[in-house]
């Protein structure tokens, strides 16, 4: 029940791009067309629940601190967790990569849908966010796969919400000034308010 | 970093003046013309998360302005030798080491910020205009220049986040840089010229709204419009 309610409040209270601004650069890159942001937040779901659980394997046997006491009781002291950054970007950029190849190989037609998405997907704010916050937050191993799928739902809810109001945005006399960037961003303002009703819900 | 620019212009002196026209652009360019968040698009990620406050803001713009400077410097010295298939990787392994030196170093002696800046720091990695300025500037050109390159692109950045935190800040908590400016107002002109705060800006739909409304402002000024 407790991972059920962490789950919804992943999704919605503490959505990713709007309560935390995360993969700003995709969200408002990729949304121009509903059919490319669904294929991108597809990508962003399936690398958010792969890397988040292997992050967390990653910090709590080797980074943390105490983490290698396994190797033996002189390890018990041992605290690598500045090595957090290089490690997870490291994880994240491996999993990427591992991932597209075996996507390639199994499934061409989704490699085909996905393809181009995969590689930027290791430098997605989104990504490595959700790693850290893990981090920060001390999951356990359930709550930290939980964490990562819902969040990696709440980006893709986000993003394919945003897309279909661009394209229904292209038949509307915009300002100048405010064509593109500027209106998308008010627009994700006005969903961030929509979100923000979200938070009187107490899991 | 002032040694090492004096070092590369000492060979390059004859050629180049130390700030030439073509350099000066480098630096101004990404100010208005070129800016790398309200024209290209770029670093939204990790920006718009710290600027309810001013402090924070600053810090994370300094944080900025140093990661992005280094990484250029090194990856501009590394240019030759890196294959070209594993850059990305090497990119981001340099990017990650710097950052986790100001992270450290923000640990050491600035507890209360490391606290309050948390993982956004670290999310500087994946700040979209460091990688972009590497892939696109750094790879293929001079040490000096590729400085020169990371300090404009990181002043554009930091100017328009600190514009950002000003409102945020001022509207929000009726301060700016933590002192109180609501107060005052309303402590000199009496009881009946006492604002109220708008809590709206400081959640974060207030960082969205201002900043649809700078690049508004700032795009109309010069007149670009995206098609």
């Amino acid at each position: 029940m407790e991972l059920f309610s962490l789950a919804i409040k992943s999704i919605f209270i503490d959505n990713m791009v709007f309560a935390y601004f995360l993969g700003m650069c995709s969200f408002l890159a990729v949304s121009k067309k509903v059919s490319t942001a669904l294929g991108l937040g597809a990508a962003v779901i399936f690398v958010l629940t792969v890397t988040v659980p292997t992050n967390w394997l990653l910090n709590e046997y080797i980074l943390k601190e105490g983490g290698l006491t396994w190797l033996g009781e002189s390890f018990a002291t041992i605290d690598l967790s500045f090595l957090r950054f290089i490690m997870f970007i490291a994880i994240i950029a491996a999993m990427v990569q591992l991932v597209e190849m075996v996507v390639e190989k199994f499934a061409p037609a989704l490699y085909g849908a996905l393809g181009i998405f995969l590689p930027l997907i290791a430098v997605n704010c989104a990504i490595l966010g959700g790693s850290l916050f893990m981090a920060t937050r001390d999951y356990t191993l359930a709550e930290a796969s939980v964490y990562g799928f819902g969040s990696g739902v709440g980006f893709f809810l986000a993003i394919v919400a945003l897309a279909a109001i661009r394209e229904k945005l292209k038949y509307s006399n915009v300002p100048n000034g405010l064509k593109g960037l500027g209106i998308t961003m008010l627009i994700t303002g006005l969903m961030g308010i929509a979100f923000m009703s979200f938070m009187g819900i107490d899991l | 970093m002032s040694t090492e620019t004096a070092q590369t212009t000492e060979v390059k002196q004859p050629a180049e003046a130390l700030l030439s026209k073509r350099r000066k652009k480098f630096i101004t360019d990404p100010l208005v013309d070129n800016n790398p968040i309200t024209i290209q698009v770029l670093g939204i990620c990790s920006a718009l998360a710290v600027t309810t406050q001013m402090q924070p803001t600053l810090v994370m713009a300094i944080s900025v302005i140093f990661v992005m400077v280094m990484a250029n410097l090194t990856i501009s010295l590394l240019r030759n030798t890196i294959p070209s298939r594993v850059r990305i990787i090497v990119q981001l392994a340099v990017v990650a080491t710097l950052v986790t030196l100001v992270n450290e170093i923000l640990k050491a002696f600035a507890f209360d910020m490391y606290k309050e800046l948390s993982v956004f720091i670290g999310l500087i990695i994946t700040n979209c205009i460091v990688m972009g300025r590497l892939e696109a500037f750094a790879l293929g050109n001079k040490p000096y220049d590729s400085i020169l390159d990371g300090f404009g692109s990181a002043l554009g950045y930091s100017w328009i986040i600190l514009a950002v935190a000003f409102f945020r800040e001022l509207l929000g908590s009726g301060s700016v840089f933590g002192v109180p400016v609501y107060e005052t107002v309303s402590g000199i002109f009496g009881e009946e010229f006492s604002l109220a705060t708008n809590g709206l800006m400081v959640s974060p739909v207030g960082a969205f709204i201002i900043l649809g409304l700078i690049i508004w402002v700032q795009r109309t000024k010069t007149g670009y419009v995206e098609h």
